[in-house]
């Protein structure tokens, strides 16, 4: 169900791309009004979602400790997975969020012989990891239509992602990647049955979309060759608040920008964030030294306890009973 | 009434993992005898100042909430968003990936997708979104929301009191999302309409008003630890003291009450009495702060820090120097995390240094509180004890790393030390089963009662399977660990899945082999036992 609701949002979003395609005054909206609207959506939302997170407090200290602490000094710990300090949270939240060191623990549990065994299972952390990285590769090459002159470490980038120049065009490596990535993880939430009973319209969706992105960037690329020098143009246009509606860039150009400005537009309102969240969570980014440093907690309020003395009220005659002292005789 | 039948465990293990067609919102919850817990009583919820008590239990159709129940669930869940910043993170950065689904025992051992970490966090996410989020007010299901009726509070019942806060989950999650804080938040919720478990809130009232949870009273601890002491006498012929409430020691010791309740704590405890005997520590059990484990983490954040204010008043009406704390799982969670931020700061103490060996606890210098596993193998590394390992070579042991040391401490290192210093075979379990992937005993969290047993076989069948792995590879025979509540549910676990094997205190073991100044000749171990003959070659 969700997953049909999510194709059918996409065909419609295509539709209504090549609707803006084929008019003329919508094309005006779409380069000149749109990319402002979609990149002020972004940003303003993802900074929202990051300031209504960190404005909450974080009252306690509480790690998952994935390894020795530090404890006695002939004891030896693990820093990253049981951080004592700082540096060592620095390598942990480094290791997760480039190499995604969780994921890379992941098993899978199956019922053999009546009995659960753990076998290995790195399918997701590659295939995540490969769509992330080559997403962000592919984001970073995109700056040479944003950078005039182009830096050089650009050019390096995709000199060094176009290095095996199969193809004229160039194929670039981290378009296999995310196409490989991006079916990966949409193959698996479609066919495997417990994935696809958790999955929402916002899982099948935000994969969709990106599909999209890749998509029509590659179709351009490769088949419905673009006035690359009209987009650049259109790109400094935006950088320079000077806008100017091009003529003559393709059709799947247009559609192409849809998809980008309706994901720009849809990652701060959706599980996306998790790419801003994972910065935050106090699983992972605090030091499991609580024992060493004592953790403020802003809103720490009395409680009623049961002070010694109402104990000691209490149970007084049989303490002494039991020739245990009392404080009052 | 739960007139539960347990089936066999070749019957139980025959376990479904492929979803059902329905969707997830459109099941409602079954209260299947065995698989859930009886209601708090109106009785303790009225000690602890609890809303709403009554008479009512999870299998009756009316809950007899109060009228206006919907409006305090939001109203408190508002707040905690506010107050919690993993609750509001943890309810917005899920992606679905499902890297923690396998990962749950109770999903391993039941097949039931709500118990997957991921599901059990969107039945209080789906809320949230709906009341919460803008996508979830205007797009309802689509936007993965639905609204907050009575038959979804009874699935937040059933499955947040069907998760044991292990946090196995959590490690394996990309962002962290920590299942214990979401259920520990929708405990929180029900709490506030009442809706809790006897299990818990009995613990807990009883903990707050005699020190203890199991409500025992000044003398009856004096006893039993008296009679611990005869035990020890009658296997060791020394008679060690049980220093109680005594003003000017120079260490509050605190251990979970189970150690000195019931077997095979007991022997755990005759282990710490005959360890501090041995090496003539100046120490003091305490009647007011009897108890180390703190159910009121089952309960609420500020149940927690009510039971826990026990142990800082009463190390400082005694004027002790620093405290000991004993082999507990979810009483060190409380202490490592949450003791010195909730009820500290402890500057009447002095940061913890061992009398025998001169060892600074620098791990420990806030907190003031010291893990006895970190203080007694500080004094195995400085030779202060005499060890006789062969004393407990009739026993192959293999080692159970409770889910709150392991996961929210960090203490791997040192009971394995103690235990490879205290005896000659010891075998690790299967790597994916041990350490910070340690697998719970299904009982954890206030669902180690008899009425949820078949959840709790469940649950803890991964747990035992791993057991049984190393019981018929190596003869494993005994099980060690350091908690309370593992020493109580694994006990009835093996029993249902590795029949063979028993469980013990790290403590216990090493009490066998601790050799004691004027003891007699030692022929059984703490338990009566007879110790296995040696052979020449290994004469002491």
């Amino acid at each position: 169900m969700n997953l049909l609701v999510s194709l059918i949002a996409i065909l419609i979003l295509t539709l209504l791309a090549l609707g803006v395609a084929f008019s003329a005054g919508l094309a005006y909206l779409l380069t000149v009004i749109v990319p402002y609207a979609a990149f002020a959506l972004f940003l303003a939302g993802f900074v929202y979602r990051i300031v209504k997170w960190a404005d909450a407090p974080v009252p306690f200290r509480i790690p998952t400790t994935c390894g020795q602490e530090k404890s006695l000094p002939w004891i030896k710990t693990n820093p990253l997975e049981s951080p004592s300090g700082l540096p060592g949270v620095i390598g942990r939240m480094a290791l997760e969020v480039f190499l995604f060191r969780s994921l890379f623990r992941n098993t899978r549990a199956d019922l053999y012989d009546q009995r659960p065994v753990y076998g290995s299972a790195k399918w997701l952390w590659f295939f995540g990891l490969l769509f992330h990285w080559s997403l962000w590769i592919i984001v970073l090459r995109h700056l040479r239509f944003f950078i005039e002159p182009i830096a050089p470490w650009i050019s390096g980038l995709s000199a060094v992602d176009g290095f095996f120049e199969i193809g004229i065009p160039t194929l670039y490596l981290s378009d296999i990647a995310i196409l490989t990535g991006l079916s990966f993880l949409f193959l698996r939430r479609v066919v495997v049955p417990q994935l696809r009973y958790i999955s929402l319209f916002t899982d099948y969706f935000s994969l969709l979309l990106i599909l999209g992105v890749v998509g029509t960037g590659l179709l351009m690329r490769h088949f419905f060759p673009t006035d690359l020098l009209q987009v650049k143009n259109l790109a400094l246009g935006w950088v320079t608040f000077s806008p100017i509606v091009p003529g003559g860039i393709g059709k799947v150009f247009y559609i192409h920008l849809c998809f980008v400005f309706v994901l720009m537009a849809w990652f701060p309102m959706s599980k996306l964030m998790h790419a801003g969240g994972v910065f935050l969570s106090p699983t992972r980014n605090l030091a499991n030294d609580n024992r060493r440093n004592r953790h403020l907690n802003p809103w720490n309020a009395p409680v009623r306890v049961h002070t010694y003395e109402e104990y000691e009220e209490e149970f007084r005659d049989k303490m002494k009973t039991a020739e245990l002292p009392v404080d009052k005789e | 009434m739960s007139s539960a039948k347990t089936p066999k465990p070749d019957e139980l293990i025959q376990i479904r993992y492929e979803p059902p067609e329905t969707p997830w919102m459109d099941i409602p919850v079954d209260f299947r005898p065995g698989t859930w817990s009886y209601s708090g009583t109106a009785k303790n919820l009225v000690v602890l100042d609890l809303p709403n008590p009554r008479a009512w239990q999870p299998y009756d159709e009316d809950w007899k909430l109060p009228e206006n129940w919907q409006q305090i669930i939001l109203e408190g869940m508002r707040e905690r968003l506010e107050k919690y910043r993993s609750f509001r993170l943890f309810m917005d950065i899920c992606v679905r990936c499902g890297a923690c689904a396998d990962k749950c025992h109770f999903y391993i051992g039941s097949g039931d997708p709500k118990n997957m970490p991921v599901l059990r966090a969107e039945l209080l996410r789906s809320v949230y979104r709906r009341y919460f989020t803008e996508s979830g007010k205007r797009f309802g299901r689509l936007a993965g929301a639905r609204d907050l009726t009575v038959d979804v509070l009874k699935e937040w019942f059933y499955y947040f009191y069907q998760c044991t806060e292990c946090r196995r989950c959590s490690v394996f999650c990309p962002y962290g999302i920590d299942q214990a804080e979401i259920t520990m938040m929708g405990r929180e919720l029900l709490n506030l309409v009442g809706c809790n478990i006897n299990w818990v809130v009995e613990p807990a009232a009883n903990c707050f008003r005699t020190g203890n949870h199991l409500g025992i009273q000044p003398g009856g601890i004096k006893d039993m630890l008296e009679f611990i002491a005869d035990d020890i006498e009658d296997r060791t012929g020394v008679r060690v003291e049980v220093p109680l409430n005594k003003k000017g020691a120079e260490i509050l010791f605190v251990a979970p009450s189970g150690d000195y309740f019931a077997d095979p704590g007991t022997y755990t405890c005759m282990g710490y009495l005959m360890l501090f005997h041995e090496i003539g520590l100046n120490y003091t059990f305490s009647t007011y702060a009897s108890e180390g484990g703190n159910f009121g983490l089952f309960m609420s954040h500020e149940m927690v820090k009510r039971l826990n204010a026990k142990i800082y008043a009463e190390a400082k009406r005694l004027g002790v120097k620093w405290i000991l704390g004993g082999e507990c799982g979810h009483m060190w969670r409380v202490i490592q995390q949450y003791m010195d931020t909730m009820n500290g700061p402890a500057d009447f103490l002095a940061e913890p240094v061992s009398p025998i060996t001169g060892t600074r606890f620098e791990n420990a210098r806030s907190t003031k509180m010291v893990h006895i596993t970190e203080f007694t193998a500080d004094l195995i590394r400085s030779g202060k004890l005499k060890l006789d390992p062969h004393r407990n070579d009739h026993l192959r042991i293999t080692f159970h790393d409770s889910c709150n040391p392991a996961r929210a401490m960090g203490l791997f290192e040192e009971p394995r030390y103690i235990i490879r210093h205290a005896a000659r075979h010891f075998y690790e379990m299967p790597e994916e089963t041990i350490r910070e992937k340690t697998l719970c005993c299904g009982g954890g969290a206030g669902l180690g009662n008899d009425e949820n047993f078949e959840m709790r076989m469940r649950g803890g069948m991964p747990r035992a399977m791993a057991v049984k792995h190393v019981h018929e590879k190596h003869g494993v025979n005994r099980l060690a660990c350091i908690c309370a509540i593992d020493r109580s549910t694994l006990s009835s676990l093996m029993d249902y899945w590795v029949p063979g094997v028993t469980v013990m205190g790290v403590h216990e073991l090493l009490a066998n082999a601790l050799i004691m100044t004027g003891e007699k000749d030692r022929t059984t171990d703490l338990r009566g036992e007879p110790l296995k003959e040696r052979t020449d070659d290994e004469t002491p």
